[in-house]
């Protein structure tokens, strides 16, 4: 009983992971860069969402539904005025850049909203929780599950479903053949940044309703968002969910262990996977 | 044209008279300087994970400041005060570079040092390789001092210090304080207890000298499942460990997202303990409100608050007046740091004016050492009662009291204090409330 309970609150937490980690995957799948702000960007979407509440008085979840359309604006400006001219044949260019707006992003948050570790309320929906075999499974968790699917669907169908997911495959696949077609590669990586960052923003109110963040939290989500990328393999977003789950019940297994193995558990799976599998569970072909 | 070769001399003559006039001016303060300085640099971590602990600082040095009007009296006469910020960043090896900056290129004659051992045990280790005496306060004084000894496990072999002295409670006063609360309330004194792998909570939850065998000795069974990380996102395992002990009572030593997320945790999977006692996390208001409603009757140790019955020596405010002010030039509300930050340059004004020859180290370090002072977080003076005399004479203890958060309607929290058997000049604002 109580190991159905470990697992089940693993797979949960692994939700949360994967939705930390889609974004990630998105912006590698399509465009091969590695974008080490991703954590911090996720932090920095929290504290906006916090100021929005805090200074308009918005409930949560329209702040939320307010800000994806900018946070799409601001992924689709970063990449056409900033990342785009750093992507060419030198890959740490890029890798520099996202590294350099990460120290940007965390100094800046530390200025304008000092070290304090805060919190996104849900009010009382956080600490409610329904009856599932037996268990009692926080609410908040199961929504936290349930958008990442949801989220990670509505990813798959644009990739798979529509015209702009065709393009995107494409260039994904080779930016030269595509500009043959007429499509012009750089507009691309533009729209798929800016669905990354509505991605994070989703990812962001989860983590703020789950825990307190701080200006210098980001660089620890970044870390199991990239092993969840690693072990789903690099670009598959179905496999960021198994590899967010397979991540969560791990460290939840561990922890039962011992609370001491909980981050190790996680971590030697991952190590598992890189030397058995480097191309991860669902490696794109 | 004879007057406009006529006006060039004049000119020329009301120039040089007005330069020569800029330059006494100039030249004043520098004749002014003739009167040393004395120069006190303050390593804090005013950025990073601990900078919620210096958010008093801009506000505790100004006061400072304007209370001495940058003069002080001392035996060799008036003196300059000037006092030199370093931030530590949170990070403690460069908590001991600036304290070396301080040392050897700013030559400053003491260093005050505040917050958490990770920034106090770096400078003062300096301090006392240089020669530098050194003043701090704000972390506990078995970290501060234990570990910085040659053999900590050996308490036989343990040695004073020449140059750095601290002020603050003890392990021993946490232990206390808090099963005066837990004692006032019907428990099956069962403790669940949570300790993460850091400084903090290996020394906390060490077997052999930490919580466990204290609380045993007060008739407390603690269930510890083991040292977690910090930042972990999942508590399932402990919240399955103390449902299963049947714990009535939490406590340890948590950073705030831990709290954040076992808590919220532990209510989701329908873990209600009576008391909550913890360390740490639950410090500053702010902590708190995150949490919301649930966070109400938490409790945790005080060190200071606005109803200490103290106060200062420097300008004479009572502790409540210090947080008011505090609250009205900041707009936040107080926290436990200000007081102590407060002192810590209260103790390090006395000692400056005590000593025979300030600028001297030795003479310096041993006016600190005589120190007999009533501050606004309590007395303070080496050598006193109530620790090893070998400890006694680098460290001072100050006043611990319990306190628990109390949820008000317009959702802000109260800190009320609940426990102080220890320390009974400091007014209880309440008695224990278990979580409902």
């Amino acid at each position: 009983m109580d190991y159905l309970n470990t697992i089940v609150q693993g797979v949960l937490l692994g939700g949360l992971y994967a939705l930390y980690a889609a974004g990630l995957s998105l912006i590698f799948g399509v465009m091969r860069l590695i974008n080490l702000a991703h954590g911090d960007l996720i932090v920095l979407a929290a504290f906006v969402l916090l100021a929005m509440v805090s200074a308009l008085g918005l409930p949560l979840p329209v702040a939320l539904l307010i800000l994806l359309p900018f946070a799409f604006a601001l992924g689709w400006g970063l990449q056409r005025f900033l990342l785009n001219r750093t992507l060419g044949d030198d890959i740490l260019l890029p890798l520099l850049v996202t590294f350099g707006l990460q120290i940007l992003i965390q100094n800046g948050l530390l200025v304008a909203f000092s070290a304090d570790s805060r919190k996104l309320s849900l009010g009382a929906l956080e600490t409610q929780s329904v009856n599932l075999l037996g268990l009692s499974v926080g609410l908040v968790p199961l929504i936290t599950f349930a958008v990442a699917v949801v989220v990670l669907g509505a990813l798959s169908y644009i990739f798979y479903g529509t015209g702009l997911g065709r393009r995107l495959r494409a260039t994904s696949d080779s930016t030269e053949v595509v500009q043959l077609m007429g499509v012009n590669p750089r507009v691309i990586f533009a729209i798929a940044m800016g669905i990354s960052f509505v991605v994070l923003t989703i990812a962001a109110f989860f983590m703020g309703v789950r825990s307190n963040f701080d200006p210098s939290v980001g660089p620890a989500r970044l870390l199991y968002a990239f092993e969840a990328v690693v072990i789903g393999g690099l670009g598959s977003l179905w496999g960021t969910l198994a590899g967010g789950i397979i991540l969560g019940v791990a460290q939840a297994i561990g922890a039962r262990i011992n609370p001491e193995w909980q981050i190790l558990a996680g971590h030697l799976v991952f190590l598992v996977f890189i030397i058995v599998r480097p191309r991860g569970l669902f490696p794109k072909q | 044209m004879s007057k406009s070769t006529m006006s060039v001399p004049v000119k020329r003559r009301v120039f040089l008279g007005a330069t020569s006039i800029i330059a006494l001016i100039a030249m004043a303060p520098a004749a002014m300087a003739q009167t040393q300085t004395i120069k006190i640099g303050y390593v804090t971590p005013q950025t990073g994970p601990l900078a919620a602990f210096a958010e008093a600082d801009d506000f505790v040095i100004k006061q400072v400041q304007d209370t001495l009007a940058n003069s002080l009296e001392t035996a060799g006469g008036p003196v300059n005060v000037e006092i030199i910020v370093r931030d530590s960043q949170s990070n403690p090896n460069r908590a001991a570079e600036v304290a070396r900056q301080l040392i050897v290129s700013d030559e400053v004659q003491l260093i005050v040092v505040a917050s958490t051992p990770e920034t106090t045990n770096p400078v003062s280790a300096q301090c006392e390789i240089e020669g530098i005496p050194c003043i701090s306060t704000a972390a506990p004084w078995q970290p501060w001092f234990i570990e910085r000894q040659a053999n900590p496990g050996d308490p036989a072999t343990w040695e004073s210090f020449d140059y750095t002295y601290h002020f603050f409670w003890g392990l021993e006063d946490v232990i206390a304080t808090y099963q005066g609360m837990w004692n006032q309330l019907d428990t099956n004194k069962q403790v669940g207890g949570l300790f993460p792998n850091d400084a903090d909570g290996n020394a906390w939850g060490n077997p052999e000298v930490g919580l466990p065998p204290a609380l045993k000795a007060g008739g407390y069974t603690i269930t510890d499942p083991g040292r977690y990380q910090n930042l972990s996102d999942d508590f399932t395992a402990q919240i399955d460990a103390f449902k299963a002990a049947n714990a009535d009572i939490v406590t340890g030593v948590v950073i705030p997202p831990d709290l954040t997320t076992f808590w919220t945790q532990a209510n989701q999977q329908g873990y209600k303990p009576k008391i909550a006692s913890i360390a740490k996390a639950i410090l500053f208001p702010v902590a708190v409100e995150g949490l919301g409603p649930i966070a109400n009757n938490l409790s945790t140790e005080v060190w200071w608050s606005a109803s200490h019955p103290f106060t200062s020596s420097l300008n004479g405010q009572s502790a409540g007046e210090l947080a008011g002010g505090y609250s009205e030039a900041t707009g936040r509300p107080w926290t436990q740091p200000v007081g102590f930050i407060h002192a810590l340059f209260e103790v390090a004004v006395d000692s400056i004016k005590r000593a025979e020859d300030p600028f001297d180290p030795d003479a310096l370090a041993e006016a600190i050492a005589a120190t007999n002072l009533d501050t606004i977080v309590g007395h303070i003076e080496f050598g006193a009662e109530g620790l090893p005399p070998v400890v006694a004479a680098n460290v001072s203890k100050t006043p611990l009291v319990g306190g628990q958060w109390r949820y008000q309607d317009d959702g802000s929290f109260e800190l009320v204090i609940v426990e102080n058997a220890a320390h009974p000049e400091i007014p209880l604002g309440g008695t224990m409330e278990a979580i409902e």
